[in-house]
């Protein structure tokens, strides 16, 4: 579904990474770590082409991102769900209306109701369903963006330093919802230092550890 | 892509009726902001106030136009110039040629009260008309038709030797090319407020969509296509345009029905305004405005989220 090959990054004049390797296959399921300032959420930001690579391809439900005119690159956005670490809210919207946001976008608003309901229910917001981005907490806004996340039932899941601000039995519901979506086939891809939230995972699916460092990426140690 | 995700487009009808309709929830993706808000309906409503004269400026001066060109062309002078033993039978010899002559209506010799009342603007109110070698005049009304110039001037110089005609061709033609050049301006006029509303429309969609720069990026990152932000902000705008517009015109029209009436005020104005069906006409101008803001957010839109990607 998403594919990268021979990919590099340059940055302010400096190659953040080079001839990097990816394939985001269905069903497959990703832990991308390393130190931070290593390039995770850029090479994330690849996979959802809000980023071009300097070099190499990158191939997105069959196509050429550089060859894909915007259009086609918000069509294959609503099939990747992803929670950005900084969570991008449109802070004049109550919290019900940002989790709707891609179902809004996609014409498909009229699909709101019960779903919605059950979703902030599941994340433990149904009180703040009418509440401001700002006047939520940390964990209350990540919960969130786990939930547009997942509303438009994408193709692949990207997420990145999910458990960043939530507590420990969040986590480990954030991390059963994105097992159970792995098991209906979807690729899910995850940035995180949370090794525990890694080991939680690899007990219950066969999830591949991948380390970004120095440049490159390769298979974490076997402790992971 | 999956065939559920293509796009397909419908067709201009129902574009037309969705865009005036919207969509509450993707209105409500781009924060309203104040000051492009209130600069696009106060743009609006003041060239639409102006519009309204340009309007009223352009019909006055057309209908002016057509009043004199009628008027004139309609009637002619015959001006009689003799000793004063001699006008009396040269006036009579002159009304029996212009009655004999086909394509005249009526020949009417003026008397001293009407000479009197035609040199009153110049002279003042107690001219001694009586006193003064004021040649007769006779009018002259012409049928639909028209009569023959050049042979009535030809029986008359020989019937009437001190008849001078006058079919008022001289002073018409600059008459008509004046009012025509007016009208002219006053639909120069109309076109350079629709420009100018074009561009202080433009500079007011460039500004908010600037200031939300970030809320197009987090539209983008759930994937919003172009012509879904762009429509946010276009359908803002062009029904803020067309509020102002209406206010202002409105406002414009109420202006002109308040202008002095023709009997009170006399000469040129007497004309400005709008007579009958006249008064639709401004109704045409909200939604111009509309299409103008449509156009003009709509072009600022497209550049900037290409300027963006």
């Amino acid at each position: 579904m998403i594919e990268l090959q021979h990919v590099a990054y340059s940055y302010g004049g400096g190659e953040l990474f080079s001839d990097l390797s990816l394939s985001l296959a269905p069903g497959s399921f990703h832990f991308l770590t390393g130190p931070s300032g290593s390039g995770k959420t850029t090479l994330l930001k690849l996979c959802y082409a809000e980023l071009k690579a300097t070099s190499g391809d990158v191939q997105i439900f069959g196509e050429d991102v550089r060859s894909m005119e915007r259009d086609r690159v918000a069509l294959a956005r609503r099939r990747i769900g992803v929670v950005h670490q900084d969570c991008q809210f449109l802070d004049h919207l109550p919290l019900s209306e940002n989790v709707a946001l891609p179902l809004t976008v996609a014409g498909r608003g009229g699909e709101l109701g019960q779903d919605l309901t059950d979703l902030l229910a599941w994340v433990g917001l149904t009180r703040q369903a009418g509440q401001l981005p700002p006047e939520l907490s940390g964990g209350e806004r990540q919960r969130a963006a786990l939930a547009r996340a997942v509303i438009m039932s994408p193709e692949v899941i990207i997420a990145d330093e999910p458990t960043g601000n939530i507590d420990w039995e969040m986590s480990q519901r954030l991390l059963a919802l994105l097992v159970e979506l792995n098991r209906m086939g979807k690729a899910v891809l995850i940035a995180t230092h949370d090794l525990q939230l890694i080991r939680a995972a690899k007990a219950q699916v066969q999830a591949r550890v991948l380390r970004l460092k120095d440049r490159r990426l390769q298979a974490a140690g076997a402790d992971l | 892509m999956s065939s559920a995700e293509q796009t397909t487009s419908p067709g201009l009808p129902a574009r037309i009726l969705a865009f005036v309709v919207g969509d509450s929830q993707a209105d409500r993706a781009v924060p309203p902001t104040g000051f492009t808000a209130r600069l696009t309906v106060f743009t609006s409503a003041a060239m639409a106030f102006l519009a309204v004269f340009a309007l009223a400026l352009s019909m006055a001066t057309g209908r002016l136009a057509s009043r004199w060109s009628a008027e004139l062309a309609r009637s002619s002078t015959l001006r009689i110039s003799a000793p004063d033993d001699q006008i009396a039978g040269q006036t009579a010899a002159a009304l029996e040629v212009l009655r004999t002559t086909p394509g005249i209506a009526t020949a009417r010799p003026l008397d001293g009260g009407e000479a009197r009342a035609l040199l009153e603007p110049w002279f003042g109110p107690d001219l001694p008309v009586e006193s003064l070698p004021i040649p007769q005049l006779v009018e002259i009304v012409e049928t639909g038709d028209g009569y023959d110039t050049t042979g009535l001037r030809a029986r008359l110089q020989a019937e009437v030797p001190g008849a001078v005609l006058d079919d008022h061709t001289r002073w018409r033609q600059p008459l008509v090319e004046a009012a025509g050049r007016l009208r002219m301006l006053g639909i120069a006029a109309i076109l350079l407020i629709a420009a100018s509303t074009a561009a202080m429309i433009t500079l007011a969609a460039q500004a908010a969509l600037t200031a939300n720069d970030q809320v197009i990026r987090v539209l983008r990152l759930v994937g919003a296509q172009d012509a879904y932000i762009a429509r946010a902000f276009v359908r803002r705008f062009t029904l803020r345009a067309l509020t102002g517009a209406a206010a202002g015109t409105l406002a414009g029209m109420a202006a002109i029905w308040l202008l002095p009436r023709a009997d009170a005020a006399g000469g040129f104005l007497t004309g400005l305004g709008f007579q009958g069906i006249g008064w639709l006409l401004p109704v045409v101008i909200p939604p111009l405005a509309a299409i103008t803001a449509f156009l003009a957010t709509r072009w600022a839109a497209i550049r900037t989220l290409r300027a963006k990607s």
